[in-house]
């Protein structure tokens, strides 16, 4: 078939499919919420969770990365070294088969949202070897870098570093210390996201260049500026997952403040509202351009969010609740979904005439809807859960977890349509690209 | 325009390696509670935790998933305790079929947590400058 000569096409279509497994897995998981028994002899969360989370993060590293080489075959009009690339690929391919069999029967051993045995980080890690050659030698002829390509090259280098990091556990040294352990866990964990967001960043920048056609935006002050700030965020802000935890006050001290410079980000996004309105105006109809007006809208949502999370007092009443989850999955679904779903519109179906359908806008809402209910019932189930943490006398964890249950529906609910939606517009992003090639 | 972006880039990890490596050496005992464990066993006890994904329903210092309770000061509530439930399972907890040994490893590994404070908000106080402490 011809999609899959281009190797990074192959990776778009291959994240893909993990997204629909990752949304699957996700929507029956949440059902455990309310029915503890629901599959829990076959499946149970302790399977279909890291199923649900390895393939959303898989999705994200893998949609990047395609998005990455398309971009590149763009910008130097080659497709070169097509066997790196394939090798790259069929490493992922390798960790991903594993790792999905090892999960079906019931076998673990690594971290959270790493859960599978830890020998399948090497191919993982080798892949990412990989990448970054590829990535070098691709990117060796163009003379001057606009910021994305700094972007992809700084979350390129990082990912692999901070993977490593990941894994100082597998050492017993490391584990000497609970605490120091829990300390650089949660380092890697947070920093790894930073990682990714910059490829995922990098690839929106790209995509809004060629739609918006200014090819000078790439080289702005502003635009280096804030790639600056993200990766100082990147590499020193993770800090804030510690608060509670007993080590080094330094440790707090440096997140804490590092934290608070996003607020430039937050005034940067209210300062370009009104460029941003105009430029909707222009763009709505194209399909690409709609995704990335709603990360747009989701990146203010998540970053409000965070920026409160991140003042140590205010986390005093989040942490440990599912404040939490609706922070991650409203950055991963929010943020990274959005973005990528404009790169796979952008790179698969490049013609304008396609995006238009009923089918494709009725997902598209249904998507931004269904997930500002999702976030919000996962939010006051946060808030519930805030309560009885400082309440007196505390009640039990199951008196707690059954105040919650309407909002378990909802949240049940809200991601069932939001999982219904996104099968909507991957079925009509499918469509539409075998209707391209037949 | 190149060059001063590269040497920036430099700078900065250069300080995350110097930030990095001084977490890495640091090995002060981070321990509130008088708590006696086994500091070889509790290693083994972390990868019990691990293999058995845990963490998927249950946090360590309000990190984890959440379905079930805070674990980090279980092990105040004693070995059977613990143990009962992993016998027996509730809601949608599964039975774990732990060794014996298994299960005095990961109960090593709760009283390593357990040593290292607590984690329970209401022990904390908040400070001037808005940063939190345990108390
Ligand atoms: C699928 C989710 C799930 C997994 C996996 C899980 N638990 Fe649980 N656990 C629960 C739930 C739910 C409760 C009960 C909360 C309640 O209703 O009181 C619980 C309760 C407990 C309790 C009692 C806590 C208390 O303070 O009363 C202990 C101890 C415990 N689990 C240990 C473990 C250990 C150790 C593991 C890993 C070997 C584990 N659990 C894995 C869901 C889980």
């Amino acid at each position: 078939m011809k999609l899959t000569k281009n190797i990074g096409t192959l990776f778009l279509i291959t994240a893909l499919g993990l997204f629909a497994a990752s949304i699957f897995f996700g929507f029956l998981a949440s059902i455990i919420y309310r029915y503890p028994e629901f599959l829990k002899n076959s499946l149970g969360l302790i399977k279909l969770r890291p199923m649900h989370v390895s393939a959303a993060l898989f999705w994200i590293l893998l949609a990047a990365t395609g998005s990455i080489y398309r971009s590149l075959d763009i910008l130097t009009k080659k497709k070169t070294y097509p066997l790196l690339q394939k090798i790259h690929w069929g490493l992922w391919l390798l960790a991903i088969l594993g790792i999905f069999y090892s999960y079906a029967t019931g076998s673990f051993g690594g971290r959270e949202y790493w859960e599978y045995p830890p020998v399948f980080a090497i191919p993982i890690g080798l892949a990412w070897l990989f990448f970054l050659i590829t990535f070098f030698l691709k990117v060796k002829s163009i003379k001057k870098w606009p910021v994305y390509i700094w972007m992809w090259m700084t979350g390129i280098v990082y990912f692999l570093f901070i993977f490593i990091e990941n894994y100082f556990w597998v050492l017993p040294y490391f584990r000497e210390s609970f605490i120091k352990d829990m300390v650089i866990q949660w380092k890697a964990a947070g920093s790894i996201v930073g990682a990714y967001n910059m490829l995922v960043y990098g690839t929106a920048f790209f995509i809004m260049e060629r739609i918006s056609k200014k090819a000078n935006t790439g080289f702005n002050t502003w635009a280096f500026a804030l790639f600056f700030l993200s990766f100082f965020n990147m590499l020193f802000n993770w800090g804030h997952h510690l608060y509670l935890v007993p080590t080094n006050s330094t440790i707090h001290y440096v997140g804490y403040i590092v934290s608070m410079t996003e607020w430039v980000f937050f005034i940067k996004i209210i300062y370009n509202w009104k460029k941003q309105v105009t430029e909707a105006e222009a763009f709505y109809h194209y399909y690409p351009y709609r995704f990335i007006l709603a990360f747009n809208c989701w990146l203010f949502f998540n970053l409000t969010l965070a920026l409160f999370m991140s003042i140590p007092f205010i986390n005093l009443y989040m942490h440990g609740t599912h404040f939490i989850t609706a922070h991650a999955m409203g950055t991963t679904i929010g943020i990274n979904t959005m973005i990528l779903l404009a790169a796979l519109f952008f790179f698969l179906v490049p013609k304008k005439e396609h995006h238009q359908s009923k089918f494709l806008n009725t997902g598209f809402w249904g998507i931004q809807i269904s997930l500002l209910i999702f976030l919000l019932s996962l939010m006051t189930m946060g808030f519930i859960k805030s309560i009885w943490f400082f309440e007196e006398p505390q009640a039990l964890f199951a008196d707690m977890m059954e105040r919650m249950k309407p909002f378990t529906f909802l949240f049940i609910l809200s991601g069932m349509s939001l999982f219904l939606s996104f099968l909507g517009v991957i079925s009509g992003l499918v469509y539409t690209l075998f209707k391209k090639h037949s | 325009m190149g060059k001063p972006i590269l040497i920036l880039f430099l700078l900065l990890s250069l300080a995350f390696l110097v930030f990095s490596s001084s977490i890495y050496k640091d090995d002060t005992v981070y321990e509130k509670k008088p708590v006696a464990y086994d500091a070889a066993l509790q290693k083994e006890g972390r990868l019990i935790w691990q293999k058995n994904n845990c963490h998927v329903c249950h946090q360590l210092y309000g990190l984890g998933g959440f379905l079930g309770p805070d674990l980090t000061n279980v092990a105040d509530k004693g070995y059977y305790y613990i143990d009962a439930f992993l016998k027996v399972g509730i809601n949608s907890m599964p039975i774990f079929n732990l060794t014996e040994e298994e299960s005095l490893h990961l109960f090593e590994f709760l009283k390593a947590t357990n040593a290292s404070g607590s984690a329970n908000p209401k022990d904390y106080t908040i400070l001037m400058d808005g940063m939190i402490v345990q108390k």
